[in-house]
Order: structure tokens, then C-alpha cells, then sequence
């Protein structure tokens, strides 16, 4: 693939190359521009509602920077960084030399980019002001009569279409081209979580894709699906929208506790504890996933035993979440732990997101969740799942993985103090906004009674905001700095487990020249333990013992 | 397991201690510091008390389950950080028994969560009867002077939310209905039916109990009950419960407040009275001006 014809050079490779670490990089780069320009929007939003009655932006902007943030977060950060760090380390994790379909993969990469230039073109005209859930009648034509929705409609079919023939890629990879002696239970949790959100990215985004084509004819050839005066329904957008939304989530969080179940293992210089449970607490968390979007719905007009169904099947999932947070602790226990700064960021997922857990079953009980829905209690509640979750998460691994990637060393020094300040501003911002909710602040609004008493508490969210904004800039410096001036990595600096470590820092193109066996779940123990013995003479060398079984 | 003691005992011993204190103080404090900042909005209707103590017993679990967690996590990585003088890790792969029993302890945790659930959702979503001070018992005592018909044993209210202000529309055979305030008599079971008009709105007072979405094309209900203590001697010492619109419903979302003003069944009458006739008048003035304008147009 990559082998007779003469590559270009310079900028163009960037363009043209269908290398799956090139696309990496170039998904993990956009991304993460994206990811700067949601916290951006983010932080004009805190500014707005740090003291009652704030003037700095109008109604209108900020209902358009609402909507920005919740889709950039989800759409153009979380869903397509995971599919960069996917599309890296998937084939040098499984000892592969590039994904299945390299042009496909261009292709995703590609389809991304325009749909976040697309939606993003919006600033110019007029941005949708609807909110990143999008709810009918207010999307509608004659409610949101500007380009902004169809710009989000554009986004929605451009980034799903990215999505889902990248989903299909990696699918087709850890189905195919697994190293030799890599059976299923010797597969990384990293690939398992991925191959799981690759099945799900498959399984949910046809309903969303459906749901805004429906939502386009209405605004534009007369039809009215969700319009009630035409027959149609709003409900019938709820149900599409979050059959795929939920699953979303998951989507969005599962391959962020595969890259935990890498990394605290090889910091804590232990196996993981509980491999199968966790892959298999993966799979459950999948299909309880798929069947548990109502609970976005409580609030509107639905029988009680649809509710009571919804808020069963949310509690189920907390026990398969429940069981990897107890996994990556006991992984902890009895260690020898080495506190480099992806050990910091992998240990804040468990402590952050039993707090977003925690929340999350309080919000399943249906009644309660009628006085908290759409509050800033469940805007805490999901940030802690998906910033203390997801985020952290993605922090440990750009940590843990720059390295192989750049071939240097990130500071120790600046990632801890990174890390400090996002722990710290984190929960600044985010802990107190459940208190906000529960004095009665809905979420979505560009202004709050003075009466409400919640003045204090908003300023404090929003100095923890900046102090979180801080702290991602430190890691942004740290990333600049570290790549030019980092001390060499070496293949395998931290002593990792998987295979993406046998080979140099960064990889060549062909990934390996040899692909080693497999012959456990941790392959890279074996090689070390091989060189070893080869390296003592010969008569104290020990017969290789088998991994126990798993 | 090998025993491996510490350096020194002292600092263990210490950390558990903290911990002992930290987790006696949470305790200990977490009933007192539950004041109305760590619970939703009540007080108003018995629906949002309900709901209240819900959240209060599983927040009280949560927390429980909170300190497991990060005591544990904290203690591991405080515990078996990696010192030189400190053992190898021990490779261990699994426990079957210990990683079935926090499965098992989980989901019950849940099962206890759902009776608990159950058993409040009666009285959550069901309204109860009006009480003996609501306007029930008042409607026997007027019944010589000319009132419509009682509306039942509930007053059922219809609310419509509209870009950006709601509507409430009171029973009767005479029109009666309200922008902004809601007014109701205490003691009285309010049955609300919800919807909009335009964009999906949300019903929400926070003291009154929890939110309902009004969707166009539906009818949604909730009920709230306000005990007679929030009346006051004249409609204007009346206690007003604020809330406002809960679903983006566009510009003005943010405000669109809705209020409901408590009072007693005899205001709640005389004030009717006065805005059926209101709206009367104004229907009649509005119906001479346009014969007037019509004439005009038609005498041109």
C-alpha cells in the first residue's frame, strides 16, 4: 500500500496520505482545535452568567453558543478524537500494518473536516440557536427560519457518514488482522471498547441520520413529520433523537475506560484485574445502552409504565459500570504504582465519574428526576460523565501515548500541574452547579432571577471554569514544548503492556517489521521476558512459563 | 496475603484515622448541611415533599457508595505507591468471589432503590383530595350566592405555554383565564393540564413539585396542593411561588417566569368574580368597537 510509488512530500502528504497514524494525527489535531473552540464558547458562556442580569453577550448569541458548545463537544471532540486514537494505536495494538480500508479511512477523516467547516461556517450567516438536541417545533422552519439548523443538519449527516464508514473500518480491522495467536481473549481492552463503539456508532447513527432528514424536508419540502398541525408529531424527534443520543453516550465513554484499563494497569505494575469481567461489563453496558433513551423523556407527557420501564433498565447499567470501577481499583490495589502524570489523569476517571454515576441513578428515579430534568443539576451530571469522564480519560491517554506518537517525553512537571489545575477547576466549576439546579436554574438560559440566590455560586462555576481552562492550556504548552525539545521516549518508555510498544517511537511506516506472536493478553511482559532469559546464560534461564489462564 | 508493614506504623495509622474522621464528620454533617442547598426546591405541595425525601434517601445511599469508592481509591494509591523500599506488585488476575459479591451488592443496592421508588410514586403522581379549608368546602358555604358549578373534587386548570409567556385558563361557564400569575385557592387539589401552542414548553415551579413538558399536539398533567398556611389575610399577602419555562423554547426562554399566588378559596372567588366580569366587559367593548369600526367602514 504504502510501498513502490514515490510519496509526496512536505505539506502534501498530509493531504493525500491514507497511513493510518498520518490520519491519526490529522483526526487527533482537528479534533482537538474543535475541542479548543467548544471551551472557548464554553468560557463566554460562564463569563455571561457569572452575576445576575450579565450583559456581555445577547439572548440570541447565547442560545447560539449553547448550541455550538453541545455540538462541538459531542460531534466534532469526543465521538471523532476517539476514532484518531482509534485509528493510531487500533493496528499497532493488534500488531497490524494499517486499518482495513486505508482510502475509507482517508475518506472518514476527510467527511469530519468538512462537516465541522460546514457547521462552523454558520458564525458567518447565523448559528442554530435550538440547542444541540435540536427539538422540533422550535427547529422548525417557522420558528428557526435561518441557515443555522441546516448547517447542523449538514454537520449531523457529514460527521455520522464519517462515523460510520469509520465504524465499519475498525470493525473489518479487529474482526481481520489481529496478530497472529491474538484470540479474543488475548485482545487489548482498548480494541475490545473500540470494536464495541464501533458496533454501537453503526447501530444508533442510522436513527439520527433518519431523524434530520425528516427534520430537513420539513423545514424545506413541506412535509410534517414533526409538525402536529400537519399530523405529525414532536415526540416522534425525541424518540429518534436520543435512540441514537444515548447510545451516544456510551459511545462517547467506553473506549475512554478501554484506554483506562490499558494504562492503570502497566502504572500500577499489575495485570488488570478482572479481564473478562471488564470486556464483558463493556458488551452489557452496549446493549443496555441501546435501551435506555427515555429517561431523556421523563418530563413529557408519557405513561408511567413506559417511564418505570426506562428507569429500570438505566439502573441495570450502573452494575456493569459499577463492576469497572471496582476492576480498576482492586487493579490498583497491591501494586506498586508509579505516579507519572497518565496515572494522575487515569485515576481522576474513577474518583470524577462516580460522582456523574452516583447522579446519573438519582436521575433515573422518574419522580425525582421531574423536579431536576433540564436543571443545571443534569448539565453537572453530564459533565461530570463526560469531562471527568471522557475528558480526564483522553488526557491520560494523550499522556500516556504522546510519547510513541512523538517519539519525546512530555513534562512531568507541566502535566502535573496541568493536571492540578483541571482537577481543582473541574470540580470548581462543576460540583456547585448541582446546587444551582436545585435552587431552580434551568439549564439553557442567558440570564437568572436575582431572587433565585444563586449568584455566589454561579460566580464560583465560573472561576473554576477559567481554572480548568488554565490547566488545559498548561497541556497545550506542554505539547508544543515536548515535541521539539522532549527527552527521547525510546520504544516503551513506561515498561507497557500492548504491542503498540514493541515497535520505535514514532513507528515506522509498516508498523513492524516482524509481527511477534501472541501468546497473552499481555504481550509485551513476554518479550521482556524473553529478552531477558536470552541475555542471562544459559543454565539459569527459566522454562517460559505460561500466563495463567485468563 | 503477606502482611507488609510500613516504614513506620504511625502514618498509617494516622491516614486511617483521617479517614475515620473525615467519614464520622460527613456523617454526622450531611443531615445538618442538607439544608434546601442540597435538595431540590418542596414545601409547597406534598408531591415536591415526596419527591424531596426520595432524592434524600438515595443521595444518602450515593453518598455511602461515594466514600466506598474514593476511600478505597485513595487508600490504594496512598497505600502501594511505588517506593524502592516498596514489594513487587502482586500479580493477581482476578477473584471470582470478591468481583461477584460487588455485583451482587450493586444490584441490590438498585432493588432497594426501585421499592423505594414504588412505594412513593402513588402519592407522587396521584392526586389526593382537596382538603377540608379548599375550595371544596367553601363552594357548600356560597352555594346561595350565584357561582358556577364546583369543578369537581380537583380545579382543573388548563396551561398553555406560548413564545413567551403562559396562559392559564380556569373551569367555569363563564370565560376566565390568566396570563403570567396562576392564581388557586390553598387546600385544594390543582390539576393542571399542560401544553403549548407553538414550541414544546416546560411547566415548572420548583416548590409546587416537579416539571411537565407542554408539547403541542398533547395534553400532559400534573397537581400540586398548597397547604393553607401560604394564604394570607388579603389576595395581596397571598405567598407567590416563582418558577419559569424549563425547555428552550427560544429567545425569550430565559424569561419566561410563571407565578402562582396561594390564597384562600374566598379570594380565590371574589377575585374570579371580578376578572370573569373583567373579561366580560372587555369581550363587549371589544364587540362594540369593531360594529363600530364596521359601521364606519360599511357608512364610508
Amino acid at each position: 500500500m504504502h510501498g513502490l510509488k514515490p510519496q509526496p512530500r512536505g505539506w502534501l502528504v498530509w493531504l493525500t496520505t491514507t497511513d493510518h497514524k498520518k490520519i491519526g494525527l490529522l483526526y487527533l489535531f482537528t479534533t482537538f482545535m474543535f475541542f479548543i473552540l467548544g471551551g472557548v464558547e464554553a468560557l463566554i458562556m460562564r463569563l455571561q452568567l457569572a452575576q445576575p442580569s450579565g450583559t456581555l453577550v445577547d439572548p440570541e448569541t447565547y442560545n447560539g453558543l449553547a448550541t455550538m458548545h453541545g455540538t462541538t463537544m459531542i460531534f466534532l471532540f469526543i465521538v471523532p478524537v476517539l476514532a484518531g486514537f482509534g485509528n493510531y494505536f487500533v493496528p499497532l495494538m493488534i500488531g497490524a500494518r494499517d486499518m482495513a480500508f486505508p482510502r475509507l479511512n482517508a475518506l472518514s477523516y476527510w467527511l469530519l473536516l468538512f462537516g465541522g467547516l460546514a457547521f462552523y461556517a454558520s458564525i458567518f450567516f447565523e448559528p442554530p440557536q435550538a440547542g444541540w438536541t435540536m427539538y422540533p417545533p422550535l427547529s422548525d422552519d417557522a420558528f428557526s427560519p435561518g441557515g443555522g439548523v441546516d448547517a447542523w443538519i449538514f454537520l449531523i449527516h457529514l460527521t455520522g457518514l464519517s462515523s460510520i464508514v469509520g465504524a465499519i473500518n475498525f470493525i473489518a480491522t479487529i474482526h481481520n488482522m489481529r496478530a497472529p495467536g491474538m484470540s479474543w481473549g488475548r485482545m487489548p481492552l482498548f480494541i475490545w471498547s473500540i470494536l464495541v463503539y464501533s458496533y454501537l456508532l453503526v447501530a444508533a447513527l442510522p436513527a439520527v441520520a433518519a431523524a434530520v432528514t425528516m427534520l430537513l424536508t420539513d423545514r424545506h419540502f413541506g412535509t410534517a413529520f414533526f409538525d402536529p398541525a400537519g399530523g405529525g408529531d414532536p415526540m416522534l424527534w425525541q424518540h429518534l433523537f436520543w435512540f441514537f443520543g444515548h447510545p451516544e453516550v456510551y459511545i462517547m465513554i467506553l473506549p475512554v475506560f478501554g484506554m483506562i484499563s490499558e494504562i492503570l494497569p502497566v502504572f500500577a505494575r499489575k495485570p488488570i484485574f478482572g479481564y473478562k469481567a471488564i470486556a464483558a461489563a463493556t458488551v452489557a453496558i452496549a446493549f443496555l445502552g441501546l435501551l435506555v433513551w427515555a429517561h431523556h423523556m421523563f418530563t413529557t407527557p408519557t405513561p408511567t409504565v413506559v417511564l418505570a420501564f426506562f428507569m429500570l433498565a438505566s439502573f441495570t447499567i450502573a452494575v456493569p459500570t459499577g463492576i469497572k470501577i471496582f476492576n480498576w481499583i482492586a487493579t490498583l490495589w497491591r501494586g506498586k504504582v508509579v505516579f507519572k502524570t497518565p496515572l494522575y489523569f487515569a485515576a481522576a476517571l474513577p474518583a470524577l465519574f462516580v460522582i456523574g454515576g452516583i447522579s446519573g441513578v438519582i436521575l433515573a428515579i422518574f419522580p425525582v428526576d421531574w423536579q431536576l430534568h433540564d436543571t443545571y443539576f443534569v448539565v453537572a451530571h453530564f459533565h461530570y460523565v463526560l469531562f471527568g469522564g471522557s475528558v480526564f480519560g483522553l488526557f491520560a491517554g494523550l499522556y500516556y501515548w504522546f510519547p510513541k506518537m512523538s517519539g519525546r517525553l512530555m513534562s512531568e512537571a507541566l502535566g502535573k500541574t496541568s493536571f492540578w489545575l483541571m482537577f481543582v477547576g473541574f470540580n470548581m466549576t462543576f460540583l456547585i452547579q448541582h446546587s444551582i439546579g436545585m435552587e431552580g436554574m434551568p439549564r439553557r438560559v442567558y440570564d437568572y432571577s436575582e431572587e433565585l440566590g444563586v449568584g455566589t455560586y454561579n460566580l464560583i462555576s465560573t472561576i473554576g471554569a477559567f481554572i480548568l481552562g488554565v490547566g488545559v492550556v498548561v497541556t497545550c504548552v506542554n505539547v508544543l514544548i515536548s515535541i521539539k525539545k522532549g527527552k527521547r521516549a525510546g520504544n516503551d518508555p513506561w515498561q507497557g503492556n500492548t504491542l503498540e510498544w514493541f515497535t520505535s517511537s514514532p513507528p515506522p511506516d509498516n508498523n513492524f517489521d516482524v509481527v511477534p506472536r501472541v501468546r497473552s493478553v499481555e504481550p509485551m511482559k513476554d518479550i521482556r521476558r524473553e529478552v531477558l532469559a536470552a541475555s542471562r546464560p544459559a543454565e539459569t534461564v527459566a522454562q517460559p512459563t505460561a500466563p495463567r489462564s485468563l | 496475603m503477606i502482611s507488609r508493614a510500613l516504614p513506620s506504623g504511625m502514618p498509617r495509622r494516622l491516614l486511617a484515622a483521617a479517614l475515620g474522621a473525615a467519614l464520622l464528620a460527613i456523617l454526622i454533617a450531611a443531615p445538618v448541611a442538607l439544608g434546601d442547598t442540597f435538595t431540590p426546591e418542596s414545601g409547597g405541595s406534598p408531591n415536591a415533599d415526596d419527591i424531596d425525601t426520595l432524592f434524600k434517601i438515595t443521595l444518602y445511599v450515593g453518598i455511602v457508595i461515594f466514600l466506598i469508592v474514593e476511600g478505597t481509591l485513595i487508600w490504594a494509591l496512598f497505600k502501594y505507591r511505588g517506593r524502592r523500599s516498596a514489594p513487587d506488585a502482586a500479580q493477581i488476575r482476578g477473584n471470582t468471589p470478591l468481583e461477584l459479591g460487588w455485583t451482587v451488592a450493586a444490584a441490590l443496592i438498585l432493588v432497594v432503590l426501585t421499592v423505594v421508588t414504588f412505594l412513593y410514586l402513588d402519592d407522587i403522581e396521584n392526586p389526593p383530595p382537596s382538603g377540608p379549608q379548599g375550595l371544596q368546602a367553601s363552594q357548600t358555604r356560597f352555594a346561595s350566592i350565584d357561582q358556577p358549578t364546583p369543578p369537581g373534587p380537583h380545579l382543573r386548570i388548563k396551561v398553555n405555554g406560548q413564545q413567551y409567556l403562559w396562559r392559564y385558563d380556569y373551569p367555569g361557564e363563564q370565560t376566565l383565564f390568566s396570563y403570567h400569575t396562576m392564581v388557586v385557592p390553598v387546600d385544594t387539589t390543582v390539576v393542571l393540564e399542560v401544553s403549548a401552542s407553538d414550541v414544546i414548553h416546560s411547566w415548572w415551579i420548583p416548590k409546587l413539585g416537579g416539571k411537565v413538558d407542554g408539547v403541542p399536539g398533547h395534553v400532559n398533567e400534573t397537581w400540586f396542593k398548597i397547604p393553607p398556611k401560604f394564604a394570607g389575610d388579603t389576595f395581596a399577602d397571598g405567598t407567590v411561588f416563582d418558577g419559569q419555562c424549563a425547555e428552550l423554547c427560544g429567545a425569550g426562554h430565559a424569561d419566561m417566569r410563571a407565578k402562582v399566588r396561594a390564597v384562600t378559596p374566598e379570594q380565590y372567588e371574589a377575585w374570579a368574580e371580578e376578572k370573569r366580569q373583567d373579561i366580560e366587559e372587555a369581550g363587549e367593548e371589544l364587540a362594540r368597537q369593531r360594529e363600530e369600526r364596521e359601521g364606519e367602514e360599511t357608512g364610508q
